[in-house]
């Protein structure tokens, strides 16, 4: 009988299919990797970064990496965690995320995981970007403050909804989310509050008109439960 | 304009004592006062540092972040703010009756926090220079001091602040900057857990309450002289009173302004009218304006808002307890207006005893745990909301566009009604405490005792962000003016 191919990840062994990433397999053994960009109807995309792990001494992308027979991954250690900690204090300086009044509160993923990781202080100096938001169309708002170029919702426009509505521009620092528009305005394109990408975004940039706080703050997802449990919910497809 | 020792006619060789800054308020002020060389105070002026931006910074956010961004203006009333904002975009929605649920979860609410707000400025920063002297020890005059000499006092304080807050926390999520208003309606009920243990404790805040009244009350009579006259600057009273009866109404109502006699000079101003008859004048020496009623000006035209108008301004208070402290406040001065600052302490005891009856009243009611939340209308783009917050007449008015995005914002704040009110209180003080005398700490807390009794919130009242008139005067060590820089509004 063949000994089922296994990888340790934290001193744990986590056995895997051919093919599969070390994100991949961890889940589907039960174990969570933190992750921002990357979802389970889309290829990996590595560009968070917040699942790295250590392999044999290098950091990885947990999702971009195809697990390997007798590797050995540290992913919940807190050398790790501290870089993954670097790079939320990043993301929330880069942007403007102000939680208190931001209606995703107790929804958004990026909050979610700075509460997970243990970020208590922003640490970098604020870029406080000016980045007017986009209402033009009739039941969606664009709130470009909060994003953190996942390109989850370009890829879910052109890869599942067909429409191509949404793309990253510029590069490095300059880099921002625009609307595939001549205008460069969502209401001058066919997007849909029942396209896919309507519904995708992990932070709070893609937002139904007038919901708001009709949840109360308290009784949201990652209000009562840790965003570690609540990311291992969905079924693998 | 500038009325008498707001501005010294030669400010050349005068000494400049300051407050700086004011103790025992929300925000930060300083009060600075110019005195001659045989004592007289020449200049005295009540000055808000800090400011906020709110105004501004909310132009271009959708219409529904707006009631819970802009309770961030205050940490002590930020329940009025949410509901100021709400009852605003209502309007906006074009809703003008909440349903039954709604406008009673909202008002429970409101309650809460008139009960918390006026517990904590009566017993936490007003009681310590009553209790103990406006000139006693410093190291005493606080809650700690209060605590030592005053117990039960102390503890009973405490406790009307905590229940307060637990209405709050039942009926907003939270007890500072909860979500329970949104534009149209709430967005929970009442949970039953929460209504039993309110109730169970209610008929006990509404004895306490009343024992507070008392206590001001016994301070009142013991020393009529100085709690009638100190910093007493008569002028016009303006609340909102029920429609109809005129009763007291902290939620909603229409506009009333009773003169420095007692006459009703304005009466059933709706709030979507309120720019009709308000202006505001700004100062270049103030980040806070100088609100006044239009027809009159703002030499004549400043009036005072907060527990002690709204007290005088209604007809009764619709709840019997309060109501019989009501009439024992209007027959200590023999049926006359009271303008005394310190009466407001008094004013504020009864309305938080009327706060509690209505929680205890409220409690048992079924729209509290269950029916419809939400209300909807025809979508305009104007709205005013206007709620009698703890420290006086709340304004919040908004313009939304069809994107649903705030287009413009005017909020004018309770505190910022009460700046002239308060300034010439502290004239008034000024001229009559502290000229020909020594100035020592003592004195200088008379000043502050003055402004306390309004219980200002300046950081909710300096929200205003934009080009603001400035005067930069530079002076020598010895007082002589070098350069004066102007800028105008």
């Amino acid at each position: 009988m063949m000994e089922t191919a296994h990888f340790l990840l934290d001193g744990v062994a986590v056995p895997f299919a051919e093919g599969q990433t070390i994100l991949e397999a961890a889940r589907a053994a039960g174990r969570y990797i933190p992750h921002l960009c990357w979802h389970p109807d889309f290829p990996p995309h590595g560009s968070c970064k917040l699942c790295i792990v250590a392999v044999g001494g290098r950091h990885l992308s947990a999702c971009a990496t195809p697990a390997v027979d007798g590797a050995v991954v540290a992913s919940d250690v807190p050398e790790i965690n501290a870089e993954r900690r670097a790079l939320l204090q990043m993301l929330f300086v880069e942007g403007n995320h102000f939680c208190p009044s931001c209606e995703k509160s107790g929804l958004c993923q990026l909050q979610a995981l700075a509460s997970e990781l243990g970020m208590t202080t922003p640490r970098f100096n604020h870029f406080y970007p000016d980045r007017p938001v986009d209402a033009s169309h009739p039941d969606v708002l664009l709130d470009f403050n909060r994003c953190i170029y996942c390109e989850l919702c370009v890829r879910a426009s052109r890869d599942q909804d067909g429409k191509s509505v949404f793309a990253l521009t510029n590069r490095g620092i300059h880099k921002h989310l625009v609307v595939n528009a001549e205008s460069g305005r969502l209401g001058d394109t066919d997007f849909a509050a029942d396209d896919v990408a309507a519904g995708i975004c992990p932070v709070g940039v893609i937002l139904r008109k007038r919901v708001g706080f009709a949840v109360p703050i308290g009784s949201r997802t990652y209000d009562t439960r840790p965003i570690s449990a609540v990311s291992m919910d969905r079924e693998e497809p | 304009m500038s009325f008498e020792l707001e501005t010294a006619s030669d400010r050349a060789g005068l000494r400049r004592v300051a407050i700086d800054p004011v103790s025992r308020v929300e925000g930060h002020g300083k009060v600075t006062l110019l005195i001659d060389d045989a004592g007289d105070v020449q200049e005295a002026r009540l000055h808000i540092v800090e400011f906020r931006g709110f105004e501004v910074f909310i132009q271009g956010r959708p219409y529904w972040e707006v009631p819970v961004m802009v309770q961030r203006l205050c940490g002590i009333c930020p329940v009025s703010h949410h509901l100021a904002a709400s009852k605003a975009l209502d309007r906006v929605l074009g809703v003008d009756r909440l349903t039954p649920s709604a406008d009673k979860l909202r008002r429970l609410m409101h309650y809460g926090q008139i009960l918390q707000s006026h517990a904590l400025h009566f017993f936490y920063l007003a009681s310590p220079d009553l209790l103990f002297g406006f000139g006693s020890e410093l190291g005493r005059r606080n809650i700690v001091g209060v605590a030592a000499a005053e117990p039960d006092v102390a503890r009973r304080g405490i406790g009307l602040r905590r229940f307060g807050q637990q209405v709050i926390e039942a009926t907003a999520g939270k007890r500072i900057h909860g979500t329970g208003a949104v534009p149209g309606g709430v967005n929970r009920h009442l949970a039953g857990a929460d209504r039993q243990r309110l109730a169970g404790e209610s008929a006990t805040i509404v004895a306490w309450a009343r024992d507070a009244v008392q206590l001001v009350r016994r301070l009142h009579e013991s020393d009529p002289t100085l709690y009638d006259s100190f910093g007493r600057e008569p002028s016009a009273l303006m609340s909102l009173v029920r429609p109809g009866d005129g009763a007291l109404e902290l939620y909603d109502g229409v506009l009333r302004l009773r003169d420095a006699d007692g006459r009703i000079e304005l009466d059933g101003v709706g709030d979507q009218d309120y720019r009709r008859i308000i202006s505001e004048e700004v100062k270049p020496w103030s980040y806070m304006k100088f609100p006044y009623m239009t027809h009159l000006g703002p030499e004549r035209g400043w009036y005072k808002v907060g527990p002690l108008a709204r007290v005088q301004n209604c007809e009764f208070i619709p709840t019997p307890l309060a109501e019989a402290e009501r009439r024992a406040f209007r027959d200590y001065a023999g049926g006359a207006i009271q303008h005394g600052p310190l009466a407001y302490h008094w004013t504020r005891m009864i309305e938080m005893l009327h706060a509690a009856e209505l929680i205890d009243q409220m409690l048992e009611d079924p729209d509290l745990v269950a029916g419809e939340r939400m209300a909807d209308g025809e979508r305009g783009h104007d709205g005013v909301g206007i709620i009698e917050a703890p420290r006086g007449t709340l304004i919040h008015h908004y313009t939304v566009d069809d994107d649903d995005l705030v287009e413009w914002c005017n909020l004018i704040v309770s505190t910022t009604h009460n700046n002239q009110a308060m300034n010439a209180a502290v004239r008034r003080v000024a001229r009559e405490h502290l000229s020909g005398r020594p100035i020592d700490e003592g004195l200088l807390n008379h000043v502050e005792v003055a402004i306390r009794a309004f219980d200002p919130c300046l950081s909710c009242a300096t929200h205003a962000l934009g080009r603001m008139p400035l005067v930069i005067e530079c002076v020598t060590a010895d007082g002589r003016p070098l350069q004066t820089l102007v800028r105008d509004s």
